[in-house]
């Protein structure tokens, strides 16, 4: 692996790799002495185009634990408002030295634009671009859903069998998009569920992906192990993909009533932020079936994970 | 071409040894922990844990781990990425306890290193000690093993192979010559001179 740029690439090796990585991260996070000298020296630049809090201090915590230098550029207040390319502001940021950069950005591709050119050596983290991909949320995601199924025999395992339904605004959530490659990869079912004007285009026909507009008949048919929310982002709310948010919220959100119809031990997910009240109910967000505060610990774990892979060793002699 | 050193048997009877110069060292098994270093100490570490619950009956339950020192190497830079292997520490932690680290071959001294590095990050054990199964010479750092079972003066370019029931199809210590064996480079320890006891020293003169 020379960058992380998607998940759809991953393969099921590479995949559970980070998985495990993540799992001899996780226990440092739960040591007195929370760090590793693994990237000494090293500087990893977390360049955000687009606002994100967790992510980036999700990140910035991942790379301190790993000893490495963090530098944060935020698009906001930098010369990308004064009209900087890409091109010069990597440039620059190779000239600073960076062995490592982590990118958000608001145009899907960006990552790529990053990776190929060579404008920058260094391995290049997509921590999410545009509504295409996220890769280490779907990473998180895999973790937290294979810890909560498989505990201290996590290690090695991948998730066969196990039925994921993905809830809300698939069109523009990358996070939907990586979840569905990584877990069509790591053997998991998954089935999209949402209002059809917020299905993408083509995903019935070219997809491996179950799709159905009606939540409630989807808990009933498939009894699913895991059941994710995807946040409705407030600038969609006006573009009519939905009358509503109290429609939206009766259709296809989480409500209690909607919880005590899951089987008891169906995992809760949400990527967060969360919309409580819209998406999901205050009492399904803090319910013992909720993993929200666990995918953002795992989060850092995965991140250690990527980072560790992705910039230790010698990349003359890499494969 | 892999000449054998040491067989399953000797294997055993080092490892007897090895458990019973720990005791015998500690004055019985209170506050001891054996921390295998991964992939082969590990499963070292569990024989001779076995071996000290069998022979003393007042042996705590839990005393065997596993320590990963892969993020503490001093050649991370150099080598392909490296995948860590699981750290696992006895319930009673490290602290203030005598903690044996377990490896199967002493070479350069940089794996055993590391491994400090990474127990004193998880720990202040009050004394550590190194048992090896096979100490090959050749240290590059001022590191020594306490407890040996055997010594095998060897050449760099020569590889010593540990294999371990656990893992690999056979048991057994080999000796492999990476160049061609025009001349037989080291035959000295080939012949068991003194089977078994305290006669290979642990700062047997490979140093």
């Amino acid at each position: 692996m020379r960058h992380l740029l998607s998940t759809k690439t991953l393969s099921q090796g590479e995949a559970l790799q980070i998985l495990d990585v993540a799992e001899d991260m996780a226990a440092v996070s739960t040591r007195e002495v929370k760090k590793l000298p693994a990237l000494r020296g090293k500087t990893v630049v977390n360049l955000f185009f687009e606002d994100s809090t967790r992510t980036r201090i999700s990140f910035e915590a991942a790379a301190k634990r790993l000893s490495a230098d963090v530098i944060n550029f935020s698009a906001k207040g930098s010369s990308v408002s004064k009209g900087e390319s890409l091109k010069d502001t990597a440039q620059t940021l190779a000239a600073m030295g960076a062995d490592g950069v982590v990118i958000r950005h608001h145009a899907s591709g960006a990552p790529h634009v990053l990776a190929e050119s060579n404008w920058i050596d260094a391995p290049i983290v997509n921590a999410g671009d545009g509504t295409h991909e996220h890769p280490t949320q779907a990473l998180l995601d895999a973790f937290t859903i294979r810890r909560r199924l498989f505990g201290d025999r996590s290690r090695g395992r991948d998730l066969d069998g196990v039925s994921v339904v993905i809830v809300g605004d698939v069109m523009h959530s990358r996070v939907a998009r990586s979840n569905l490659w990584l877990l069509q990869t790591l053997g998991a079912h998954v089935t999209f569920v949402a209002p059809a004007t917020l299905v993408p285009f083509g995903a019935e026909t070219d997809w491996p992906v179950g799709i159905s507009y009606d939540f409630d008949q989807t808990i009933r048919d498939t009894r699913p192990d895991v059941v994710m929310m995807l946040r409705i982002q407030s600038e969609r709310m006006n573009a009519a993909f939905f009358p509503n948010a109290r429609e939206y919220s009766r259709e296809w959100g989480l409500d209690d009533a909607r919880l005590a119809s899951l089987r008891p031990d169906t995992i809760v997910m949400h990527p967060g932020p969360m919309n409580r009240g819209l998406e999901i109910s205050a009492g399904a967000a803090d319910s013992a079936q909720s993993t929200v505060l666990e995918q953002v610990t795992n989060g850092v774990s995965i991140r250690m994970a990527v980072l560790y892979l992705l910039m230790s060793g010698d990349r003359e002699v890499q494969p | 071409m892999a000449r054998v050193v040491l067989s399953q048997a000797d294997i055993n009877r080092a490892l007897t040894r090895i458990s019973h110069e720990i005791l015998e060292w500690n004055r019985g098994a209170g506050d001891l922990v054996i921390l295998g270093v991964p992939t082969r100490g590990v499963f070292l570490a569990q024989r001779i844990a076995a071996i000290i619950q069998r022979i003393e009956p007042g042996a705590p339950a839990s005393l065997v781990g596993a320590l990963d020192a892969t993020m503490y190497r001093d050649d991370l830079g150099r080598n392909v990425t490296r995948t860590p292997q699981p750290t696992q520490i006895p319930a009673g932690g490290v602290d203030g306890k005598t903690v044996v680290l377990v490896d199967d071959v002493l070479y350069s001294g940089r794996t055993i290193r590391a491994a400090l590095d990474a127990l004193s990050d998880i720990g202040r054990p009050r004394v550590v000690r190194l048992a090896v199964l096979v100490d090959r010479g050749h240290r590059e750092l001022p590191i020594r093993a306490d407890f040996v079972g055997k010594n095998l003066p060897t050449s760099t370019d020569e590889r010593i192979n540990v294999r371990l029931s656990e893992v690999d199809e056979v048991e057994e210590v080999s000796i492999e010559s990476r160049t061609m064996p025009e001349q037989p480079t080291a035959q000295p320890t080939e012949q068991p001179t003194e089977p078994g006891n305290g006669s290979d020293e642990p700062d047997g003169g490979t140093r």
